[in-house]
């Protein structure tokens, strides 16, 4: 088998469309809450999702969107859903962080971790009532360190269920830098568990589509669960407004209200520990360096790369086609909005 | 007095008791970031970044404290503490009673809670209910500067486990943390006096287990806390106005309740209106009318909660929580009670 890259990429560029519409919406103020973008991600969800078939199960975490655009869940219903609007794909009850879509088997949780249990008990349902289908759980780098989940790897390999477990390691728990409070690897930790566990560089779509089909292949004969770690970036931060991002997008602002309370720290008695109180300064300067480093240098941008393995032409062609898509799914839900309000 | 915002009012009072006592340290996820300046004061030892692990670092908080240390346990928004429950309901809460008296956890579990601002039923729970349902654990909701200092001193001298509510309204980082408040065309309904007011100087401790009564009245009683508390406060100016003085009591802590200022009010009144964030089943609300029941007050009840879970959307969440409008309508209701 060999990945059909046009429909990657269209998946993709949905993905993308997709999270920016949600990111507009956010900042005009019509979606309420905090507001986690999948955007970094598309490769990665791209990537797995291809093998997905129907009567597959979907477990998501916070950035819950983009698979379920990619699961072909309505996109209006979707927008609906995080605007608030009674008419959404959970009446306006679950919003972003808690979407729900029974016919496609697809539910998500905010609570951090939570991912990865929910998807062992739908991989336990397809071994006893569907074998062949498969359950794919999305979580974290951050996740990786919640107990149930750990849990979870324990539960599905012992009863070998048919769950593939991604988690897209973007490096950072919101502020934490996750090498700071992770022992080991997060490969290997998986791979003890006694699962076939594979990094792969989450920003090449190529690549985790063909981790993601050994995984999948796998799951569907019966012979149990795999973990897929897939490096990627947030280059939105953790949520919309980040506060880190906002230390460089509006610094002036940002050191105005934050210098004061901090000088006032580093200056109280005794004063004696003046030097390493610098050096603690210094590990804030440093987090929030990084955070605007890895967001304005280093990240590669998956979309750009997928592109390359299409061509110019048909990546346009498949951009406008997202992108109208996901237009049109806008116009119509604030339609539909205005229709009922 | 100088004014201070609710959220510098509590880290006064948390700095104070670290730079006193070198067993007060604190540790939760990012709090490097959320508690920078504890950070730059007192160093990476004593104000710890921990990973998303909650039932573990609860629990190590309750064998720190058993060990001789005073932690301040940060679970970023009490929601999540459904992970780490056991540290808390099967290991601090019975320590004491386990040892025959002879052990004791002393420890604080902090955490953000509450509702309003359209996050979604895992992120916005009270959960006062739950917690103080349990023996052994005293359970504090601040609403105001100087009781979110005073409590938070109680709370770390304290020697069993306290849970420290803050309210995501009240200490208004919260809001900007989350990003909400880098956005125009979105507004929140903060009452202004709970999130900054005067605090006294020194900070001084407020005992836990003491109500403060918050406003003065004759008709109707209202018991609250936290947000809710303003929500009836601001009720009571449209209820005066239509010929109805109502007493307002701050709770102020949940567990221990104090029995004495609820019962005495209800007795003058012979009304009692309880407006609580938390669920309306099996917690504060029935606690507070079986509490009147046991003393013998017999007076009219009502009560406006959260009868379920809590609603994305945000006109469906206003309606869902203890809005003003609900508060004015039982307690005319109560109050035109023969
Ligand atoms: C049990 C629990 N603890 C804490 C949180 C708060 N929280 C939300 S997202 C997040 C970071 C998650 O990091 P990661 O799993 O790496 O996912 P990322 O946001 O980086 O995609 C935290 C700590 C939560 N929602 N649930």
């Amino acid at each position: 088998m060999k990945p059909n890259f046009e429909q990657l990429y269209l998946q993709m560029a949905r993905m993308r469309y997709f999270e920016e519409a949600l990111a507009g919406l956010w900042h005009r103020g019509l979606a309420p809450g905090e507001m986690h973008l999948g955007v970094g991600e598309e490769a990665v969800v791209a990537g797995v999702l291809a093998h997905l078939q129907h009567g597959d199960a979907l477990s998501l975490d916070h950035r819950s969107t983009p698979p379920l655009v990619a699961r072909g869940v309505d996109m209006s219903s979707m927008i609906l859903e995080c605007i608030g609007d009674e008419a959404g794909l959970c009446g306006g009850q679950g919003g972003h962080m808690h979407l729900f879509s029974p016919e496609h088997l697809a539910g998500s949780s905010g609570i951090v971790g939570s991912s990865a249990p929910l998807a062992a008990g739908f991989g336990l349902a397809a071994q006893l009532m569907s074998p062949g289908k498969v359950a794919f759980a999305f979580f974290g780098d951050g996740a990786a360190n919640q107990g149930m989940l750990l849990e979870s790897f324990n539960l599905a390999a012992t009863w070998k269920l048919p769950v593939v477990f991604v988690c897209k390691d973007n490096h950072w728990a919101i502020t934490t830098r996750s090498r700071s409070v992770t022992g080991g690897c997060l490969r290997k930790r998986a791979a003890s568990f006694g699962m076939p566990a594979a990094a792969v560089d989450g920003t090449r779509v190529e690549a985790v589509w063909r981790a993601a089909a050994r995984a999948v292949a796998r799951a569907r004969a019966g012979r149990g669960p795999s973990f897929l770690l897939a490096r990627c970036c947030r280059p939105e931060g953790h949520f919309l407004g980040d506060p880190l991002l906002r230390m460089f997008r509006e610094p002036v602002k940002q050191v105005v209200e934050i210098t004061p309370p901090i000088v006032r720290a580093m200056m109280s008695r005794p004063l004696g520990a003046l030097v390493s109180r610098c050096g603690y300064l210094g590990r804030i300067g440093m987090v929030i360096s990084r955070v605007g480093g890895q967001v304005y240098i280093t990240d590669p941008d998956p979309l750009a790369r997928a592109a390359r393995l299409v061509g110019d032409e048909a990546s346009r062609r498949l951009e406008d086609q997202a992108r109208g898509e996901v237009e049109r799914a806008l116009e119509d839900a604030l339609e539909r909005r205005e229709q009922h309000a | 007095m100088p004014r201070m915002s609710f959220a510098a009012a509590v880290e006064a009072a948390l700095e104070k008791a670290m730079a006193e006592d070198e067993r007060v340290i604190t540790f939760g996820e990012d709090v490097t970031m959320l508690r920078r300046n504890l950070f730059v004061r007192f160093g990476p030892g004593r104000v710890r970044q921990t990973p998303i692990s909650e039932a573990a670092f609860l629990y190590a908080g309750v064998g720190a404290a058993m060990a001789g240390m005073r932690p301040v346990v940060e679970i970023m928004m009490i929601d999540f503490i459904a992970v780490a429950f056991d540290g808390l309901l099967n290991a601090a809460s019975k320590l004491k009673a386990f040892s025959g008296g002879k052990w004791n956890a002393p420890m604080v579990i902090r955490a953000g809670c509450g509702g309003w601002y359209g996050d979604g039923g895992q992120h916005e729970q009270s959960l006062w209910g739950i917690l103080a349902g349990m023996p052994g654990v005293s359970v504090v909701v601040p609403s105001n500067p100087a009781d979110a200092a005073g409590l938070m001193l109680s709370a770390i001298n304290s020697d069993d486990p306290v849970v420290f509510l803050e309210h995501k309204f009240l200490a208004d980082y919260w809001l900007d943390y989350l990003g909400g408040a880098s956005r125009d065309g979105v507004s929140f309904d903060v009452p202004a006096a709970g999130a900054e007011g005067e605090v006294p100087q020194p900070l001084r401790e407020v005992p836990m287990g003491a109500a403060s009564v918050a406003r003065r009245g004759g008709d109707i009683t209202i018991v609250s806390l936290g947000v809710g508390l303003h929500r009836a406060l601001e009720a009571c100016e449209t209820l005066a106005a239509r010929g109805i003085q109502a007493e307002v009591i701050d709770l102020r802590t949940v567990a221990p309740m104090d029995r004495q200022t609820v019962t005495e009010s209800a007795r003058k009144t012979g009304k009692v209106l309880v407006v609580d964030e938390d669920y309306v089943g099996f917690g504060l609300s029935g606690e507070v009318a079986a509490v009147l029941a046991e003393s013998g007050v017999s007076a009219g009840f009502a009560r406006v909660c959260t009868e379920d879970v809590i609603p994305f959307a945000r006109h469906l969440e206003e309606r869902a929580l203890p809005n003003v409008r609900r508060i004015i309508d039982a307690a005319e209701g109560l109050a035109r009670m023969a």
